[in-house]
């Protein structure tokens, strides 16, 4: 929010740690992917061998006849011949009564069951160091006036099938790696669409002002509801706290006020009333310091009211110059006190501006007063009230010391320039002005003037 | 060299129970298989490579010796023998040789389908797939199967061009060739009993052939070339079923002899290598396969046998040729109730009372 916030350890990115969970996760499909291909081409390749396996050994079973003095088998080219064809297989094949071998090759796994003589009995076993697929068949025949069950064994290997899945699970896997290619652009624009409104509301907190502590109110991802719920706790809290300092300050400005008012009287009055000189010079400094401190006092609490309501802030249409005029006759006593002339333009015409009344009237006083007190006795001070660039510029220039080099920014609470010397003053006058300008959208500037002296300048957005 | 096991199985054998006792008295008797020729190519000393195969040496010599001639250091030793002895000396005494090349395309198949046989990669050279079974079983010719006729034997008959004609002119003319037509005996040959098995599913006209030969008093030979030393020497008339590449060597220079490429079919059976498991030097045997390959092999090995294995080594197969494919189909052909049935079939027709 702040610049110190970008100095926090980095931590984990989470764009990143979405991309490369994807990434990751995408990669275990594909890993996943090879594995039940390869199963399910390897079921399906076994499901449709079988079948040409199971029609070869019925039809190695169809070609045993039984003649006069013996048997007669017409092994079938053809079946063979397609038998092996895919993949180039090895063939075995037995023909057996009971354990008597008739024809074949000897020692081929039994089955596991005794075939039926209608469908085939399928199973694999290993023989002569191939890993075989067999399928069984029984056929009946008379042999010399007994019914004889011959079981007819037919094996193959399988070594297309295995290539025939694996090929598959191959191809699917590069199937896989080109989506998983064309997935991390995807993720990337996932992961930032995920992330683009945590950015926006990092970017609308990082926007506030300073003393923006309203709660935020952005529009938030439910996942980040509670965040941000806490933040606003805190904002709350935060702005607690302020208040009731505040509060406090104001309260304690309020209370001494009033005894100090007293005070001073009280003072005055001994004042008059003795003539002993010396005790009259300690009854001055003690109004002069009275004054000091009920001024400084007056000022914490229209420090305390301008934040107050500019946290409230109430804008409602008013005429700038008349109430420029206002504060004009409420100071003009205290400047004839001491011979100084205010010379006022523009005031003649009445300036419509939108905005709090009451703390532009404070700020006003407040810069007359800065200006007032900074200037010699028989001094002179100019008052511009004009408009320029759609904004109302109400600019005092005095003819007082001015300002001390390096001093450019005298508007923070309790700053004063280098060069005040003997003037009272509190460092808040300037800051309330600031603070009354930013309020309303505004500007204040303060200068040196164009020959001595300095120029406060107070410009206001017209509506 | 006519091997003892077709004599004693010349009785005629019916029913599995015969054929069980044959294979029985088969498993005793095989003690050592025999051999017809020997010969070593190369220097005395050296690494051996050594070959198996039913060739005839002088059909084969040139494209060994030219593969002998490239590798100094390199011994060849060859031994040719008869189809059966040759699978006999492989599965059943694992004799260690290290290339078995025969013609009876369904032992080698056998072999190979019962893991004899290594996995190797010669260079193929454009050997089509269907003249090579996985990696293990390689043709290195194609031969096609003719028959062979005397033109003095058949006087002013005409030659015939089918096997319907070829029949006919056997019916009419007894006196003409009773005693004069031989063929292979499907009992001693693995060749000769190949190509009956493939005649008979060929086309049912082959029995009757069968049984006109058999009237004929056929005689009956255990070879190729002993059949055209016969034909030759002017004892037959009639050669049915003879490997072209034997007849290819004798019929430029003697004008007696006629080829007759049976117009119904011709088949053509693959003489197929391979590298038995047991080798003892397979790398060789390999690189010696890669030769036996290569186009220049190829093209003398095409030009003997009038025919080219590999497209564009040798002359085109013509469209009465039936090549027979390499593939698992053939081990029917091997089954000993199937043979059994087959032969007493053959015998029925052939021996007649």
């Amino acid at each position: 929010m702040t610049p110190a916030g970008a100095a926090l350890p980095a931590g984990i990115s989470l764009r990143r740690r979405l991309v490369w969970q994807f990434l990751v996760l995408s990669l275990l499909l594909v890993v996943a992917l090879f594995f039940t291909v390869r199963f399910a081409a390897e079921r399906a390749s076994r499901a449709s061998q079988d079948a040409v396996l199971g029609a070869a050994v019925i039809s190695v079973g169809d070609g045993i006849r039984a003649v006069d003095d013996g048997l007669e088998l017409d092994l079938p080219h053809a079946t063979f011949s397609m038998l092996g064809a895919m993949g180039q297989e090895r063939i075995f094949y037995s023909l057996a009564i009971g354990s008597r071998l008739v024809t074949g090759y000897e020692g081929l796994p039994p089955p596991p069951e005794v075939p039926g003589d209608l469908s085939p009995v399928f199973w694999s076993a290993d023989y002569r160091a191939s890993r075989l697929r067999l399928a069984a068949i029984t056929r009946r025949v008379l042999l010399d006036n007994r019914m004889a069950e011959i079981v007819v064994v037919l094996g193959q290997t399988r070594y297309g099938q295995a290539a025939i899945a694996r090929d598959t699970a191959r191809s699917a896997v590069w199937i896989g790696l080109g989506f998983l290619l064309l997935a991390v652009p995807v993720a990337l624009f996932a992961a930032r669409a995920v992330i683009r409104p945590v950015d926006r509301l990092a970017a609308a907190v990082t926007r506030r002002g300073p003393q923006d502590l309203r709660p935020v109110r952005d529009p938030t991802p439910r996942e980040l509801v509670p965040l941000v719920g806490a933040l606003n706790g805190f904002i709350a809290r935060l702005r607690g706290a302020l208040q009731l300092a505040e509060t406090f300050i104001f309260e304690a400005a309020h209370r001494i006020r009033t005894p100090l008012s007293l005070v001073r009287n009280e003072a005055e009055m001994a004042l008059a009333e003795t003539s002993d000189e010396a005790t009259r010079q300690r009854l001055r400094r003690m109004v002069r310091a009275i004054g000091e401190s009920s001024r400084s006092a007056n000022q914490i609490l229209d420090h305390a009211m301008v934040l107050y309501r500019s946290d409230q802030f109430a804008a409602a249409p008013f005429d700038l110059a008349a109430l420029t005029a206002s504060v004009l006759r409420a100071v003009a006593p205290l400047a004839e006190m001491r011979d100084i002339e205010i010379a006022a333009q523009g005031l003649d015409r009445p300036c419509p501006l939108h905005g709090d009344e009451r703390m532009i009237e404070v700020a006003l006083r407040n810069i007359l007063d800065n200006a007032l007190k900074y200037s010699a006795s028989e001094g002179r001070i100019t008052l511009r009230l004009y408009q320029a660039d759609g904004m109302a510029h109400l600019s005092v220039q005095d003819a007082g010391r001015g300002l001390a080099k390096g001093d450019s920014d005298l508007t923070g609470r309790f700053r004063r320039g280098s060069n005040v010397g003997d003037v009272v003053g509190s460092g808040l006058g300037l800051t309330i002005v600031r603070e009354v300008a930013a309020a309303h959208g505004g500007s204040f500037d303060l200068r040196p003037g164009p020959e001595k002296g300095a120029c406060a300048t107070l410009s206001l957005a017209l509506p | 060299m006519r091997d003892a096991v077709p004599r004693a199985a010349m009785t005629p054998l019916r029913g599995f129970l015969r054929g069980a006792a044959m294979l029985l008295w088969l498993a005793t008797a095989a003690s050592a298989y025999e051999i017809e020729v020997e010969r070593s190519f190369g220097p005395e000393e050296g690494r051996e490579v050594s070959v198996i195969s039913t060739t005839d040496l002088e059909a084969i010599d040139s494209v060994l010796e030219g593969f002998v001639a490239a590798r100094p250091g390199l011994r060849l030793r060859y031994v040719q023998a008869s189809s059966v002895e040759v699978f006999r000396a492989i599965r059943d005494e694992a004799v260690p040789f290290d290339l078995v090349m025969s013609s009876a395309m369904d032992l080698q198949m056998k072999l190979a389908n019962d893991g004899l046989a290594a996995s190797v990669s010669p260079q193929l050279g454009g050997l089509p797939d269907w003249a090579r079974w996985r990696d293990q079983l390689f043709g290195v010719a194609l031969e096609p199967v003719v028959t062979l006729a005397s033109r003095q034997g058949l006087g002013d008959l005409p030659v015939p061009r089918t096997r319907r004609d070829l029949i006919a002119m056997l019916r009419e003319n007894p006196e003409r060739f009773d005693g004069r037509v031989a063929s292979y005996d499907p009992r001693s040959s693995g060749v000769g009993y190949f190509l009956i098995s493939q005649d008979s599913q060929q086309s049912e006209g082959f029995w009757r052939l069968a049984e006109v030969m058999g009237r004929l008093n056929a005689r009956l030979f255990c070879c190729s070339g002993e059949m055209i030393d016969e034909l030759r020497a002017g004892r037959v008339t009639i050669a049915y079923n003879v490997v072209a590449s034997y007849a290819s060597r004798y019929a430029p220079d003697d004008p007696d002899l006629v080829r007759l490429v049976l117009e119904d079919y011709t088949l053509a059976i693959v003489r197929s290598a391979l590298v038995p498991a047991n080798a003892p030097n397979p790398s060789d045997a390999t690189d010696l396969l890669s030769w036996l390959l290569a186009p220049s092999s190829q093209a003398r090995i095409a030009e003997n046998a009038g025919v080219a294995l590999i497209p564009g080594t040798g002359a085109a197969p013509s469209p009465h040729l039936r090549p027979i494919r390499l593939d698992a189909g053939l081990l029917v052909y091997d089954d000993r109730l199937r043979r059994a049935g087959l032969l007493s079939e053959w015998s029925a027709a052939m021996i007649q009372p």
